[in-house]
Formats: C-alpha cells, sequence, structure tokens
C-alpha cells in the first residue's frame, strides 16, 4: 500500500516538474512568435531594415526556446499514456479527440513551416516567408486553444455521459465539451500572459542595451514597443484575471476559497487576507493580516457579500491551501508590479525620458522574468487547486495514475530532473548569451559572425553600430539581407 | 481474415499510416543520426545536418500524431502499451530531447561542437533503439487483466526485442545513408552511398532475422504466414521485398540519385504490410483487438471529419516544405 501511494506521489512531481518546465517554452514562444510576425510586418511595410533587423535577433532566440518546447512538448504527449494509464482510458474518449486536433491543427502547421521561418528567406522571398512567419505564429495560438480547451474541460467537465464502466464518454454534440465554462477565461488569460512574457523579456534585453548604449536604435525600438505592450496590456490582464477569478468562484469555489484563504465561512463580507499562514490541520489561517470585506468586494462586488470557506467542503474534497494561497499571491503580485512598469513607461514618455532613465531601464531588466514566474504561479495555483481531482468533481488524481512500481517511476524522474536541468539549463544560457549581443544593422547570426566577421553593403558591424544618437534615424536601406 | 470496412477499421489504418509516416520520415533523420560520427568534422557534418534541419520538426510530428491518434481512437491500447513499455518510452522520449535540441545547440558553441555532434548521435541511437524495442514487445505479447497493463516493468526485455531494436537502428541507417545521398555533395556523397551499400546489406539481414522470429512468437502469426491457401497471397511480401533489395543494391551501384531512397521507403512500406499481416485485427496481440480498445464512436467520427479535411492540407504543406528545400544542401542556414 506504501508503494502504491508512493508511485502516485512520483508521478504526480513527474508530471508537475516536467509541464512547468515545458509551459515556459510555449508561453514564451506564443508571444514571440507574434511579436516576429509584427516586426516582418513592419519591415515588410515600411521597408525600413530596423525591423528586419530586430526580426533576424529575435529569430535566433526564438528557434531555441522552440525546439526546447517540441522536445519538452513531445514528453507531455506521452505522459498521458506513460504515468496516467487510468486517466487515459477513463476520460480518453472525451480529451483524446480534442489533442489530436491539435495535433492536426497547430503542430504540423508550426512544425511545417517553422523551417521556412528559419531557412527559408532566400529560398522563398520575402512575401511567402512572412506568410510562412504567420502561419507559425497561427499554429502556437491554435495549440493553445486546443490544449487550454483540453484543461478547461478537466477543470470545469460538461458534455459528457458516463458508461456503466465508470468512462467519460463524449455526449452528443462537441461543442459543450470544447468550449467549456471556464475556456474562453483561461484562454485569454494564458495568451495575454504569454504576450505579457514575452514583452517583458524583450523590454528588459532593450533596458539592457540601453543601459550600455543608450543611443542604439535597435534597443531603443524593442524597449518602446515592449513597455507599449506592458503599458496597454497589463491592465487588460487584471481584468481579464478578475474575470477568470469569477468565473473559477462559480464553478470550482474550493479554488477560490484556497487562494483566498479562507477556510471558515464569511456570512457579513470576506476580508481580503495580505498574508497569512494556512495551517490545512487546524483548518486555519495563521498570523493572517487582512483588510476587511475587500474579498467580498472583489468576489461579489458587494462589501457585505456572504462568503462560503472550506468549511462547507468536505476534508477530502479540498485541495491543498497553502501552495495555492501563496502561488496565487505571486501572481498577482507580480501582474501589479507590470502594470507599474507600464505606468512608468508612460510617465517616461510623457516626460520624454524612455530612452534616458537608468532607474526605469534597471527595473525593466529586474522585471524580465517576471513573465515566466507569474505564469508559472498562475498554473501551480490552477493546477493544484483542481485537486484532489484530475477531472473536476469526478475522476480523483488518486484514481488516475498507471500500474507502476515506485522505482520505475523513481528512476525516471530523476532521469527527467537531470535531462531538464541540465541541457534546458544550457538552452537558457544560450538564450542568454543571445541576448547579450547588442542588436545591429546587418544582423546576422552568432555563429557566423563569430567564425567569420561580416561586412554588408559597406557598414562594418562595430563597437558602435548605429549610425548616430538623432531619434528616428534609421539605417541606410540595404543594410541587410 | 476478412476486413469489414466499419470506423475502427478506417480508423486503424489511420494510426498506421501515421506510425508508417513518423518511422519513415523520422527514421531518416535518426539514421543521419546514428551514422553522423562517421562523417568527417566541419563541412561533411555540416552539410548531413542541414539536409534534415528545416524538415527533422515536421517528421518528428508524425510520432506525436501516431501517439496521440492512438491516445484519441484506441484510449485502451494507450493506456496499456505505454505502461508495459515505460523504460523504453520513457528513454526514447529522453533520446529525442538529446537529438532535438543537438541542432540548435550545436551552431551555437563551436567550442563544444563535439559535444553535441554526440548528443546528436547518441540520442538518435537510444530514440531508434528503444522504438525498435517497443515493437519488439508489442509483437512478443502483452499481459492485460481487465482494462490496464498486468506485468512486470521489465517484461519487455527479451532477445527478441533486442533484435527488433537493432533491426530499427540499422533500418534506419538505411533511410539515412539513402537519403543523403540525394541531397549532399563531395566526399560525403560517396561516403552516402557506400554505407547505403553496407546499411542495405545489415538491414536485408535482420528483416530476414526478424521475419523468420516472428512467426514462432504466436499460433497466429504462424497461421496467417504459412496456412495454405492464404500463403499464396502473403508470401508476395517477401517476394517483393527481395526484388526491391535487388534492385535497391543494383541502384545504389550504379550511383542513382533518388531510386536508393526510393527503394528503402518501398522496403519499410513491405515491412510494415507484414506486420499489419501478423497483428490484425489486434493492437495488442494476443490481449486486445482494434474493436476492445476503440474509443466511443463519436469521438471516432468527430475525429475522422477533421484529419479527412486536414491530412490532405497537411500533406500538401509538408510536401511544399520539401519543394522548397529541394536539391543538394549546401552548408549554410540561417545561423
Amino acid at each position: 500500500m506504501l508503494t502504491d501511494v508512493t508511485a502516485l506521489t512520483l508521478a504526480r512531481v513527474q508530471f508537475a516538474f516536467t509541464v512547468s518546465f515545458h509551459f515556459i517554452f510555449p508561453a514564451f514562444s506564443i508571444g514571440l512568435a507574434s511579436y516576429l510576425a509584427v516586426l516582418e510586418g513592419l519591415w515588410l511595410k515600411t521597408g525600413k531594415s530596423l525591423y528586419l533587423d530586430l526580426f533576424k535577433y529575435w529569430l535566433k532566440i526564438f528557434a531555441i526556446a522552440f525546439a526546447m518546447g517540441v522536445v519538452s512538448g513531445i514528453v507531455m504527449s506521452y505522459q498521458f499514456g506513460t504515468n496516467w494509464a487510468v486517466f487515459s482510458d477513463k476520460a480518453g474518449g472525451v480529451i483524446g479527440p480534442l489533442m489530436a486536433y491539435e495535433v492536426l491543427t497547430a503542430f504540423f502547421l508550426e512544425a511545417g513551416f517553422l523551417g521556412v521561418m528559419l531557412f527559408g528567406m532566400k529560398k522563398v522571398g520575402p512575401r511567402l516567408h512572412y506568410a510562412a512567419t504567420l502561419m507559425v505564429a497561427l499554429g502556437t495560438f491554435i495549440s493553445a486553444f486546443w490544449i487550454l480547451s483540453v484543461n478547461s474541460w478537466m477543470q470545469t467537465p460538461q458534455g459528457y455521459v458516463v458508461s456503466p464502466d465508470g468512462r467519460l464518454l463524449p455526449g452528443p454534440s462537441w461543442l459543450p465539451i470544447i468550449f467549456n465554462p471556464s475556456f474562453p477565461y483561461r484562454l485569454v488569460h494564458t495568451v495575454i500572459a504569454a504576450y505579457l512574457t514575452t514583452a517583458f523579456v524583450v523590454g528588459a534585453v532593450g533596458a539592457w542595451h540601453l543601459l550600455q548604449d543608450r543611443a542604439n536604435l535597435h534597443a531603443r525600438k524593442m524597449f518602446s514597443m515592449a513597455m507599449w505592450m506592458a503599458a496597454l496590456v497589463a491592465p487588460v490582464q487584471i481584468l481579464a484575471g478578475d474575470m477568470h477569478g469569477l468565473n473559477t468562484l462559480e464553478h470550482q469555489p474550493a479554488k477560490v476559497m484556497a487562494m483566498e484563504g479562507h477556510y471558515q465561512s464569511h456570512p457579513d463580507g470576506a476580508p481580503l487576507y495580505l498574508f497569512g499562514i494556512p495551517d490545512d490541520a487546524k483548518q486555519q489561517l495563521d498570523y493572517a493580516v487582512g483588510i476587511p470585506k475587500v474579498s467580498s468586494l472583489i468576489l461579489k462586488h458587494d462589501p457585505n457579500a456572504p462568503l462560503a470557506g472550506l468549511d462547507t467542503i468536505p476534508r477530502d474534497r479540498q485541495p491543498p491551501v497553502k501552495i495555492v494561497f501563496w502561488s496565487f499571491r505571486i501572481m498577482v503580485g507580480l501582474g501589479f508590479l507590470m502594470l507599474g512598469l507600464g505606468l512608468w513607461s508612460l510617465l517616461a514618455r510623457w516626460r520624454k525620458r524612455l530612452y534616458d532613465w537608468p532607474m526605469l531601464h534597471r527595473a525593466a531588466l529586474l522585471m524580465g522574468p517576471s513573465g515566466f514566474i507569474a505564469v508559472i504561479a498562475g498554473w501551480i495555483t490552477t493546477e493544484v487547486g483542481r485537486q484532489p481531482f484530475t477531472v473536476y468533481g469526478i475522476l480523483r488524481t488518486a484514481q488516475s495514475a498507471s500500474p507502476l512500481a515506485a522505482p520505475a517511476v523513481a528512476a525516471s524522474l530523476a532521469a527527467f530532473v537531470l535531462v531538464y536541468f541540465a541541457l534546458f539549463g544550457i538552452g537558457t544560457w544560450y538564450i542568454l548569451r543571445l541576448m547579450s549581443h547588442p542588436p545591429h544593422v546587418g544582423e546576422r547570426g552568432v555563429a557566423s559572425t563569430e567564425r567569420a566577421p561580416i561586412r554588408t553593403a559597406g557598414i562594418t558591424p562595430g563597437p558602435t553600430q548605429n549610425p548616430g544618437p538623432e531619434v528616428g534615424r534609421e539605417p541606410l536601406p540595404g543594410a541587410a539581407e | 481474415m476478412a476486413v469489414n470496412v466499419d470506423l475502427t477499421t478506417i480508423w486503424a489504418f489511420i494510426i498506421a499510416f501515421a506510425v508508417f509516416m513518423y518511422v519513415v520520415m523520422d527514421g531518416f533523420d535518426l539514421g543521419i543520426g546514428i551514422l553522423f560520427p562517421t562523417f568527417r568534422r566541419g563541412d561533411e557534418r555540416s552539410q548531413a545536418m542541414n539536409a534534415i534541419a528545416p524538415v527533422w520538426d515536421g517528421n518528428e510530428t508524425w510520432l506525436v500524431l501516431g501517439g496521440g491518434g492512438l491516445f484519441a481512437a484506441f484510449p485502451l491500447a494507450y493506456a496499456v502499451i505505454l505502461p508495459a513499455t515505460y523504460p523504453l518510452a520513457i528513454a526514447m522520449l529522453l533520446g529525442l530531447i538529446f537529438r532535438g535540441v543537438a541542432f540548435e545547440f550545436r551552431w551555437r558553441d563551436p567550442r563544444h561542437e563535439l559535444f553535441w555532434d554526440f548528443a546528436f548521435f547518441f540520442g538518435s541511437l537510444i530514440a531508434a533503439m528503444t522504438q525498435g524495442m517497443i515493437l519488439g514487445a508489442l509483437l512478443q505479447g502483452i499481459a492485460v487483466e481487465g482494462r490496464s497493463y498486468a506485468g512486470g516493468w521489465l517484461d519487455w526485455l527479451s532477445p527478441y526485442s533486442l533484435l527488433t531494436g537493432i533491426g530499427v537502428v540499422i533500418g534506419y541507417t538505411l533511410l539515412g545513408a539513402s537519403f543523403l545521398a540525394m541531397k549532399v555533395t563531395g566526399r560525403a556523397e560517396e561516403h552516402a552511398y557506400r554505407l547505403a551499400h553496407k546499411a542495405g546489406i545489415a538491414t536485408l539481414a535482420l528483416l530476414t532475422a526478424v521475419s523468420l522470429a516472428t512467426p514462432f512468437l504466436f499460433r497466429q502469426y504462424w497461421d496467417r504466414w504459412f496456412e495454405w491457401p492464404s500463403v499464396l497471397i502473403v508470401a508476395q511480401v517477401p517476394l517483393l521485398s527481395a526484388i526491391l533489395f535487388f534492385a535497391l543494391f543494383r541502384s545504389i551501384a550504379k550511383r542513382r540519385r533518388y531510386r536508393p531512397f526510393l527503394l528503402s521507403l518501398g522496403v519499410f512500406a513491405l515491412g510494415m504490410a507484414g506486420l499489419g499481416i501478423s497483428m490484425w485485427p489486434y493492437v495488442v496481440p494476443g490481449a486486445l483487438t482494434i474493436w476492445d480498445a476503440a474509443a466511443p464512436e463519436r469521438s471516432q467520427v468527430f475525429m475522422l471529419v477533421g484529419v479527412a479535411i486536414i491530412m490532405p492540407i497537411i500533406l500538401a504543406y509538408t510536401a511544399w516544405a520539401y519543394w522548397v528545400f529541394r536539391g543538394k544542401v549546401a552548408e549554410e542556414g540561417y545561423h
């Protein structure tokens, strides 16, 4: 019996580990693919080689991140079978087709056009190449659509019937399954999160190079674009998150109780706990610091509205509060910091100091990884908050695992940890090294510049690649390709 | 072995098609990885890698479709086969990770190029070997009780599965070498032809060994291959294979550009047909037929609509991507 529990725990750790690692890459590549499409589109529209330089600069980074996303994603697609075989058998009839549609409509699209996007500029010409870039960006979005539909269905299942042997089968229509109640909120919240993640990475790289050389036109452009994104999208994301939270309250109240730390019901207005140490055993929040009535105000838009607590949920159906409570606070905290940086950048624009305010650039640099942390924290909030179920309210996690011996799962977990940290650590190092090179005129691959210096159209890349300090002056046309 | 065309049968063929596409397309990628150390450092290796750099990702996607399709159309088979071959599946995934990152990492870090070359080789070797062993484990039968795997976690390990493992490794090198013969130039091209010749001989030997060993695994396999009068039909598979091998060796000797690869594809197609003849209508031999393991009809119909509409489009743009990168490769990339 002990070994059963251990194998289950190990399988859960393995899934959490591999999915958290994986999620970093699509969160980045969804946003980056769109950014690349925007850059290439601007280049085609304006003819300014600045945009092409930026496109090529970020393309190299995209290629590495995308490759890591692909290989870690293949692991995910097989984990359902290796570690969660019972879940696959019981829920496969419903979620299998959705995942098959992801492969058919998204993965092939991305993979098919990726080769042309990376290697095909000279072979197909700019317009067809742009079409390939758009297809890759579209593929990342369609992929998000299907996988979030699957995940949302596991959170808010509907449209299914239960067979006599306990399997979940699709009902007469697929629409309620695909467009289940939490799906639109989760899709919007996650895609915006991916855009913000990319914006803060791009912003940090721009900020870093502005700190080195505030006249670098390429750094200025990427910093400016990223800060627009932060300023405009961070508030939208907070709104979307709020709506997602209300949807969760409706369909998964126990998750919201855990997020808010509400062990007890509050019949006349619930406080918003800013701090506290959740204790599941005692069913209380120790050292709680809260603002009275604000939780009710946020969740019910009425300070005196009653809010039920975990005391209304049987103990064996409660999620582990401590993880959900803290991961939620990390996500929300970072969200407001993002908003703060976005507003700061607006102030800087207004005072015409966007490119010469080192404090702002340092803050943007510091916020570079914030998107990744927020995305992972949000993911943990929603996934751990679903426990103890894989399919919410229907199929328990404990009844979903494969009949595997603990040593087998332990060995594979150890192998994943070793390989992921080593390989993806190195990959991240390569990405950081690419980012540390300033973007410059006639942007080329790092490998080529390291092996042989490149001279293009009479412009020799040197320590300072920019034609001059005046804002708005563009590099000479024909500097690239 | 009458074949009634119903929804489940159609799905069995779709999954078989996806697996076949994976085997031949990623087969030559992995084969090139396995042969990689035999190419000289510098230009030769760069050519070999650039021959597949734009397409490997698309090729690998067929593995996701094969696995994802199995999950969607035959969830029970998916839920039985993967736990039964657990260590192999994990090792395959890890091998594919090393192989996949090598494409990007190799160019980023010239000082550690040798390490990534090794990762490319070793990851390809592991992935190919484990895929072959998973095939062997499936063919030799999997213990099933109720709706789940009921064997130990080393049941897959046997002389037979080792044989199929080596067989797939060798078969992939034939695909890889004959693909490279089309794509590379200079000394590498001549090297690829010579490799193709050797790999052809080794593939013939291993295919023969596996074909001779398989009928002894299950009574059904034996009957399928040797029962009168159906033997007259199934015997065409080995006969055709013999003809294809003969043509293959001639085309390699004559240094034909495209024919060796196309004939290698033919050899694999016949191997797939042989596999189908042995296994039909089982998806897990001896335990689950395709109808036992099938997903609910609504799931199968829903996906069939998608496959019917989207698959031709996928094949079209995949063909276009190959067309864009047609001809001999140069050493350059986007790198």
